[in-house]
């Protein structure tokens, strides 16, 4: 058993969920390897070292990997991806756009959105917006799988620490060239001084029944009285209450956290999918017969105008 | 220019789905069934290209059982010219019809009617994977823009200038043609297909393919083992009151 973790990270710093994947990588076997592709990311290496159960980091810097374009990391992941067992990465934005590249490359079928991992080749996912859980067994020689963050803790990092485990691996990677047809141009990244969504130990989130971008400031300001992440059903995203890194569901970003605070929001399944591992659940909406109120373990029938801001004075 | 959109048809997305006694699957006999949502995007979109002037023809393939020509037919109403269907006998949800050999089945299609443009949905709601889009740019070794929220074709039909949904925001990436994109949810807002259209959909031109004559190998690499209903929650209570909302975070749940 030999197991790939391909690190998210921005370049300078290590993603989250690359910590969760190492967990999952740690269910499988001993001999974990993270892969960190991309440009100068000597940082991001070196801050894998301490983690917990990580073999060796290998480093592939290269200016084709900066912006993660699978065009140009899944072929080269694909070459090296022979010598293991297992490829894993998170099931994000980025994991869900390069690994089935990666996967097709390699004829094996990868499994999305893992969510627990019973054996070498059987592992269980979420399908029909999570109103089933699914167990695949594998018969490829290569396994390739997406992890749900959300299912697995974070693996331990030692800050600091000089007790580095893990050796440090530098592959070349000059050759290679960026794909012609794709090229990056340019992102809009939203900066929030609020914790990260799906991180965070408290979401408020709010959906259509706020009514306005002007009055999802009752949810900030609710948030940042619990100092929550904030998220939105795909209803309040679309009408533009919200950006759309905020939506919560099927489609959207998979949450758990110790808190769900869903405002003005239905409960349509796709919404639940996103949000119904969440430790404890709280509705606030003017419809006693909202499906949301089903899984809510704090339920209160009220007017969010009138509801929200007391909530927040009170706090 | 020639877009290909591959759609496929599903449990509506308004069903609550029942899991077979026998954990084999999902049941589907008698259940409303439609045209994947993210799929029905792409077609709106290939669609309004087409009355844009930019796109000359808009094909829309499906694979499945002989009923699944449906979904084609739901698409040709929406503007798309005519249909393929590649029958297949395996089921399509799940433990059958995996993406590997979907994107397997279309690159022969895509290999056979050169396209410029192949526009499909990101995910199927049935198995969620969100991988066939890209499993058939890697095949077919052309540019990919994953969860497509605006699409723009320059006037030469040369380039197209794609906004992504990612976890922080958006990012924008320029792909040369021929390219696949994978719509996500705000690209647009599909019509209603109107009811001259659906009765013109009916004449537009179909043509099926077994899909045993593709030469694809589409045995499944994944068994299923099990189906089961995902942990319910316990049940919870009402609170009258901010108050006791508070109250309840605070001291019985110990969340803040
Ligand atoms: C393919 C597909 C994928 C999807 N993916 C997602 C997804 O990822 N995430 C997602 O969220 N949705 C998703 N949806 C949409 C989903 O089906 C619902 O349409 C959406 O979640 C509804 O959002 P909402 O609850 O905010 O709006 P609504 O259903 O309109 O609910 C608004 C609620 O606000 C309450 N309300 C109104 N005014 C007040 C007030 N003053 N005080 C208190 N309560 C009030 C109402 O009683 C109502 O319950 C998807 C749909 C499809 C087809």
């Amino acid at each position: 058993m030999s197991i790939l973790v391909i690190a998210e990270h921005t370049n300078t710093a290590l993603r989250p969920s690359t910590l969760t994947t190492i967990t999952a990588a740690r269910k499988l076997g001993d001999d974990v390897v993270v892969l960190v592709a991309g440009k100068n990311v000597s940082a991001v290496a070196d801050s894998l070292l301490a983690s917990a159960g990580v073999q060796k980091v290998l480093v592939a810097d290269s200016p084709a990997f900066e912006h993660h374009l699978p065009e140009n990391m899944a072929g080269f992941i694909a070459e090296f991806a022979k010598s293991f067992t297992h490829i894993l990465a998170p099931a994000t934005a980025f994991g869900k756009n390069l690994l089935p590249r990666v996967s097709a490359l390699i004829d094996s079928q990868m499994l999305s959105d893992v969510t627990d991992i019973l054996g070498p080749d059987t592992f269980k996912r979420p399908v029909y917006a999570g109103n089933a859980i699914a167990t695949f067994q594998s018969t490829d020689a290569i396994k390739v799988m997406t992890i749900r963050t959300t299912a697995f803790d974070p693996v331990t990092t030692t800050e600091g620490s000089t007790d580095k485990n893990a050796s440090l691996e530098h592959i070349d990677a000059s050759g290679i060239a960026p794909a012609p047809h794709t090229q990056f141009l340019s992102s809009e990244l939203t900066t929030s001084a609020r914790p990260e969504l799906t991180a965070a130990p408290v979401v408020v989130s709010g959906g259509r029944g706020v009514g306005s971008a002007e009055n999802f400031a009752l949810i900030e300001h609710l948030a940042d009285k619990l100092g929550a992440a904030v998220g939105a059903s795909r209803a309040a995203v679309d009408a533009g209450y919200a950006p759309n890194d905020c939506q919560v569901g099927q489609t959207g970003k998979i949450v758990a956290p110790s808190l769900y605070i869903a405002v003005g929001i239905s409960g349509a399944i796709q919404h639940l999918a996103g949000m119904k591992d969440s430790k404890v659940i709280v509705a606030i909406n003017k419809d006693p017969d909202a499906p949301i109120f089903q899984v809510a373990d704090y339920g209160l029938v009220a007017d969010l105008f009138d509801a929200v801001p007391e909530m927040t004075g009170k706090l | 220019m020639k877009i290909i959109v591959p759609v496929k048809r599903v449990v509506d997305y308004n069903v609550k789905i029942r899991i077979k006694a026998d954990q084999s699957g999902v049941e589907l006999t008698n259940v409303k069934m439609s045209l994947n949502p993210f799929d029905e995007i792409a077609v709106e979109e290939a669609v309004r290209m087409k009355e844009k002037g930019l796109a000359k023809e808009v094909v829309v393939v499906t694979i499945g059982p002989a009923v699944a020509q449906d979904v084609l037919r739901t698409s040709m109403a929406i503007g798309a010219d005519r249909g393929i269907l590649i029958t297949t006998p395996l089921p399509t949800d799940l433990g059958g019809l995996e993406p590997l050999s979907v994107a397997k089945l279309l690159k022969s299609i895509v290999l056979k009617e050169q396209p410029n443009l192949v526009i499909m949905g990101k995910q199927s709601i049935d198995d969620d994977s969100n991988q066939t889009g890209q499993m058939l740019a890697a095949l077919l070794n052309w540019p990919q823009a994953t969860f497509a929220s605006k699409i723009d074709v320059n006037d030469s039909k040369t380039t197209a200038t794609i906004t992504r949904e990612i976890d922080g925001g958006l990012d924008v990436v320029a792909c040369a043609l021929p390219a696949i994109v994978t719509t996500d949810l705000r690209l647009n807002t599909p019509r209603y297909a109107s009811l001259p259209n659906i009765m013109k959909a009916k004449q537009k031109p179909l043509e099926t393919i077994d899909s045993g004559s593709l030469g694809v190998d589409t045995s499944p690499r994944l068994k299923m083992v099990g189906l089961t209903d995902p942990p319910k929650r316990a049940g919870g209570i009402k609170v009258a009151s901010v108050d006791e909302l508070i109250a309840k975070l605070k001291t019985d749940a110990k969340v803040i």
